[in-house]
């Protein structure tokens, strides 16, 4: 909301003098946040000139231009200095000005910006030599000044109805010197869309005199017709209301009769309409418009001549058609509602007005409307044509019931005034205001609630600031809020209105103490430990988006069902990930394109598995002011799809780079099979890997990651064809894990042996086995088959070449053997050990390497 | 045998001994290196060597001689292995320098295996908020970000024609009807845990919401909050009032102050908008607009079960990113969400 200074001043009293900077801070204080300041952006010297005479002289280029001689001020020593071109009719006071428009008589007073003078761009204004002549300033247009879009030659100030002397300083005769804050209005708050709405908050912020504009309508005795017949019977007929509210509750009508709708609007109209973000467009909607900002109450104005019959406030026919008054043809929806006449739409209610009825030139009687529409209907209209409006903005917020004869009354007193004619002495409502429902407002609430120590004298004082009734019952108070305050319902509303008035800076700091707490969870600390030991060992942590396409989909794993977006950002993203690593490749991607070529990378983050299709739900929500069932609620639930959190991570170019003395080391698999077990390692699980193959991934060198037998990741290299495809080079090893899966089935303790520190037996061992058995198969069965004495295995060595037959190879383990009890022999060692041998025998058909 | 150090001797003499001595003395002073002097000590003090020879001969000799005898070998040889053991303390100190100089590296060019790797520091600072709240007793909750409306608006006291449920500004779940949103704000999380717990309920829910916002310097349409809500018996503005300050003396420093600003928002009542005085600002000291907050909704309340005649308590809720920007003086929000690594290693380990 823009607010004019000058016209707030007409309704509080606002310090000669004050800064836009004052301004803020006072409606700061009331909840109306600062968002900017508005000025014309223009300097003196301008002033009102006229022109004595002028010759018009064809140019080579086509144009004609006129050299004037015009009149700037009535005294001899009037400010500037003549061009020394000299003029025939008065030294200093009379200019010789270059002028290209045409639309001016000798004897006309304009606008003269002389140089020094500054107009909005900025253009600043000086003496220059043009067309062989030296301009002392410029006659203006009103677009060059600031005030309108016309383009049609310069401002004539009889146009306006002005005729000023000579010499008036022309940026306080047109409203120019004023200037306009913007605040930002809450969505609760609809009467603050009006000067009338914003005065009142001043005077609440700063106690100055409210005049309540509403209650002082006419300044001047507004001629007037007879009372009659209402002209334009108006009938209000919403069978379909939209949640049981009725669309239009009042609807106001005043008549004005013999209007000369072609005169210009004033120059204090326009100046405060531009500044209040409104663009002049005739007098007639001029006024509409103005007196909706003054006021809150959106007006519309029909051509009384080209209604047809009575009004009737109703909703649409499905298919039903209106051209509104940007000339658009709308097709109507039958929860849109409509202001009709006998041959159809002649507006969409509080939306805006149709092209039939529009007010033109010839228009000389004009049908005022003012009315109440529900707030929902209006919203989901305007949403519904894309036609959010100054009118929409206000009904959707809710407009005071009360003030609408009024605006209906101020805005035909203004066309009387500005535009002659008479107005009809009845103004005509149909519907009615209803009554508003007292709130109980216990004693001591406020204070229980806000925890200051306001007094009942500032709480009864500061709501009938507001505007509210307040009645003293045994236990507090019975408090009827005013019409245009729809957003207050209950005693909480009630308690923020003493606040907002008695000021916020009343509340005192209190630390409330919690109960004790149980600190971060196990599953909080482990993820945070994972994150620590990732990072810790080189990866960088990133935050792609969740929004991924079709065929990013398609790119790694398995094709699990995806959730899409209504109304994604844009067409291609609008499916949500099923895995990190496509969002992990996208910011791989756009680091290579920034030469970033070794890349680590993690993400922790939620996928989405919809287990079953998404659907519509069928029934409607439950309301949302009463706990709903448990049956209820763990429906709401179980629409929810799976969002388990998982960690992926990227590795690609080198992960040990080149160094003295240090050759390079390409990621691959092994880093990525490294990262999954630093993960296990740090939420402590034991995870095992198996060869697997997943589309996307090398068939060679993928693994599925396990624990026991339950899979809960994958980590592998992107298959060739793949990383090319998605322009990563080299390898690209993967690895993401289901992270929330992975911290179940961890031991939630750790159990540990004791430490034997009797003297260990080392041995190594070389088995022979086939060369498609994995390695970790035989490790595995020779931990079984060695039993309790053997402490430690690992392999040390893989080797196939000359000595094996072709087709196997050789394994070597490091075994260490102890016992808790005694020093073993060499010979308890190697029995174990052959143990172990029997064992990858059996299952691995291994042998022992001679 | 040819070593003439090793010639048998007759019998033990002052000559001989002399000889046997001074041919030692001389392997000694020869040896170059541990090795030589090593071999240089089994001829000259070993057995077999002339000094050994020598000393065998003692029991030969008559017995009034042996002590005269014994004592010129004795001495000699103590000498020899006094001289040997000297020069072979003396030998491995430059030999050890020796090998201390060749493995001399540059130490400003020695290789590394490790890389280091950064956090994201949006990241960090939600757990460096929580840990404030943590601290104070509250407990971290958590939720879906894909949520069903009912958590994320009509509990919250939102109306079901309120603009926020608009296409325009929250992320909608095909088909039509399914009534699954992306959670537009950490909110949901609250009324869950008020839901599920027991009460009094102190809570933080730190975590990722979505808002259809096209993403530029300060906009994204993926971002980060942090809420908070206490309900408890008493609770009043002046304990939300209370709660902030603490939070932001522990995150701008002593002299942080909260400044209320009355405000609108459907799930607090009274509501205010929430200024954070940051006295460690870089520019200096200012107010920064840094979230909303008020008294939790009476129908809030009723939504959870709870009774809004017994139990009164207050939310507050911020952008993490935003936070982040004027904490560490960032001007572009782009910078947190392209993931390109320069910018979280920049942060490392710390916020």
């Amino acid at each position: 909301m823009r607010v004019p200074v000058g016209w707030l001043r007409e309704f509080t009293d606002v310090p000669v003098g004050i800064t836009p900077h004052e301004l803020h801070a006072a409606l700061v204080r009331v909840g109306l946040e600062e968002e900017d300041l508005h000025t014309f952006e223009i300097e003196g010297p301008i002033v009102v000139g006229q022109v004595l005479e002028f010759v018009d002289e064809p140019q080579s280029n086509g144009k004609t231009i006129r050299w004037c001689q015009v009149r700037v001020s009535t005294s001899s020593t009037g400010e500037g200095s003549s061009t020394g071109e000299g003029s025939s009719a008065g030294g200093d006071d009379v200019r010789g000005i270059v002028c290209g428009a045409h639309n001016f008589l000798v004897g006309d007073k304009v606008v003269v910006t002389l140089p020094g003078a500054v107009l909005p761009g900025p253009f600043p204004i000086a003496a220059r030599k043009t067309y062989g002549h030296v301009s002392d300033g410029m006659i203006a247009s009103a677009r060059e000044l600031g005030l309108g879009d016309e383009h049609d030659g310069i401002l004539r100030l009889a146009e306006l109805g002005l005729d000023p002397e000579v010499g008036t300083d022309a940026i306080a005769l047109l409203g120019l010197d004023d200037w306009a804050v913007e605040v930002n209005v809450t969505p609760d708050r609809g009467y603050a869309l009006s000067i009338r709405g914003i005065a009142r908050e001043y005077s609440h912020a700063t106690g100055a005199e409210f005049r309540d504009p509403a209650l002082h309508v006419s300044p001047v005795e507004p001629v007037e017709t007879p009372a009659g017949e209402n002209p334009v019977p108006v009938t209000l007929n919403d069978e379909t209301p939209i949640r049981g509210n009725q669309g239009c509750t009042l609807f106001v009508t005043r008549v004005v009769r013999g209007v000369d709708s072609t005169r210009h609007t004033p120059a204090w109209m326009i100046s405060r309409l531009k500044l209040a973000g409104i663009r002049s467009i005739s007098l007639v909607v001029d006024i509409s418009n103005y007196v909706m900002i003054e006021l809150g109450q959106p007006l519309h104005a029909y051509d009384l001549d080209a209604i047809r019959g009575g009004i009737t406030v109703r909703r649409a026919v499905k298919g039903e058609k209106i051209t509104t008054l940007d000339d658009q043809e709308r097709t109507l929806d039958p929860e849109d509602l409509l202001i009709t006449d006998d041959e159809g739409p002649i507006g969409l209610a509080g939306v805006m007005g149709g092209a039939r009825t529009e007010n033109g030139p010839s228009t000389t009687d004009v049908l005022i409307e003012a009315a109440n529409f529900d707030p929902i209907s209006i919203a989901r209209s305007a949403r519904r044509h894309r036609l959010p409006s100054e009118a929409s903005k206000r009904f959707e917020r809710g407009v005071d019931p009360e003030v609408a004869a009024a605006a209906a009354t101020r805005a035909a007193v203004l066309l009387v005034e500005l535009a002659g004619g008479s107005m009809d002495a009845q103004t005509w409502q149909v519907g009615e205001i209803a009554d508003r429902d007292p709130i109980a407002l216990p004693a001591g609430y406020v204070n229980a609630i806000v925890g200051a120590d306001f007094t009942e004298t500032e709480t009864t004082d500061s709501l009938t600031a507001i505007g509210a009734t307040v009645e003293t019952t045994t236990d507090g108070y019975r408090v009827t809020p005013p019409t245009w305050r729809p957003d207050l319902r209950d005693q909480a509303d009630l308690a923020e209105e003493v606040a907002r008035i008695v000021g916020y800076d009343r509340i005192p700091a209190v630390l409330p103490t919690a109960p004790p707490g149980r600190g971060l969870t196990r599953e909080q600390q482990l993820r945070r430990s994972a994150a620590q030991v990732l990072t810790a060992n080189g990866l960088t942590e990133v935050m792609a988006y969740p929004f991924v396409s079709a065929a990013q989909l398609e790119q790694f794993g398995e094709s699990v069902p995806a959730i899409r977006l209504a109304n994604p950002l844009d067409g291609v993203a609008d499916r949500l990930r099923t895995s990190l690593l496509p969002g992990l490749v996208s910011v791989a991607q756009r680091n290579l394109s920034r030469g970033l070529v070794d890349l680590a990378l993690v993400e922790f983050g939620t996928v989405f598995l919809p287990d079953t299709a998404i659907v519509a739900s069928g029934t409607a929500l439950p309301p949302g002011d009463a706990r709903p069932s448990d049956a209820v609620l763990a429906a709401l639930d179980g629409s929810i799809p799976r969002q388990p959190r998982r960690v992926a991570a990227l590795f690609l170019g080198d992960a040990i780079r080149k160094q003295p003395g240090q050759q390079a080391a390409a990621a691959g698999l092994s880093d990525a099979l490294a990262a999954a077990h630093q993960v296990a390692h740090a939420v402590g699980a034991s995870i095992r890997v198996e060869a697997a193959a997943y589309r996307g991934f090398h068939p060679g060198r993928t693994a599925a990651i396990l624990v026991g037998d339950e899979q809960v990741g994958i980590a592998g290299e992107v298959l060739p064809s793949l990383a090319a495809e998605l322009d990563l080079p080299g390898r690209v090893a993967l690895v993401e894990l289901d992270l929330d899966r992975l911290m179940e089935l961890a031991p939630e303790e750790v159990a540990p042996r004791p430490i034997g520190t009797l003297p260990a037996a080392t041995q190594d061992l070389s088995l022979v086995v086939a060369d498609t058995v994995p390695a970790g198969e035989v490790l595995a069965a020779v931990i079984e088959g060695a039993g309790e004495l053997l402490e430690h295995a690992e392999l040390v060595d893989d080797y196939r070449g000359t000595g094996l037959e072709p087709g196997t190879r050789s394994l070597t383990f490091a075994l260490r053997f102890r016992a808790a009890d005694r020093t073993l022999t060499a010979a308890e060692a190697t029995e174990a050990k052959m143990a172990g041998v029997a064992s990858a025998a059996a299952k691995c058909g291994a042998t022992l390497r001679e | 045998m040819s070593d003439p150090a090793a010639t048998p001797h007759a019998g033990i003499t002052e000559p001989a001994v002399a000889e046997a001595r001074d041919a030692a003395f001389a392997a000694i002073a020869a040896a170059a290196n541990l090795s030589e002097l090593k071999a240089a000590r089994t001829r000259h003090a070993g057995e077999g060597s002339p000094l050994a020879q020598l000393n065998g001969e003692l029991r030969n000799i008559p017995a009034e001689q042996r002590a005269a005898a014994g004592k010129l070998v004795g001495e000699t040889r103590a000498r020899v292995t006094k001289a040997f053991e000297a020069r072979e303390a003396e030998l491995s100190a430059i030999e050890e320098a020796a090998q201390l100089a060749a493995e001399t590296v540059d130490v400003t060019a020695v290789s590394s295996r490790w890389t280091p790797g950064a956090r994201h520091p949006l990241n960090l600072l939600m757990e460096q908020i929580g840990d404030i709240f943590v601290g104070m007793g509250w407990e971290i909750a958590e939720g879906p970000e894909l949520e069903n409306e009912w958590f994320n608006f009509d509990a919250l006291n939102t109306d079901a024609d309120h603009p926020a449920r608009t296409m325009q500004d929250t992320f909608f779940v095909e088909p039509e009807g399914s009534n699954l949103v992306l959670r537009s704000q950490t909110s949901p999380v609250q009324i869950r845990s008020l839901l599920e717990r027991e009460l009094p309920v102190y809570v933080v829910a730190p975590g990722k919401v979505f808002r259809k916002d096209e993403l530029d310097a300060t906009h994204t349409p993926v971002f980060h909050q942090v809420e908070g809500i206490a309900i408890d018996k008493g609770l009043t503005m002046a304990h939300l009032r209370g709660t902030l300050e603490h939070f932001a003396r522990l995150m701008f420093g002593a002299e942080a102050k909260i400044r209320l600003r009355p405000n609108f928002f459907p799930f607090t009542e009274p509501s205010a908008e929430m200024d954070v005085w940051q006295p460690n600002a870089k520019g200096g000291a200012r107010w920064i607009e840094w979230g909303g907050c008020g008294m939790v909704n009476r129908n809030v309340l009723r939504a959870a079960g709870i009774d809004p005649d017994e139990y009164q308590g207050f939310a507050f809720g911020m952008g993490i990113e935003r936070t982040l920007m004027f904490r560490n003086e960032l001007k572009d929000m782009r910078d947190m969400v392209e993931g390109d690594i320069r910018f979280s290693q920049q942060f490392g380990m710390v916020v």
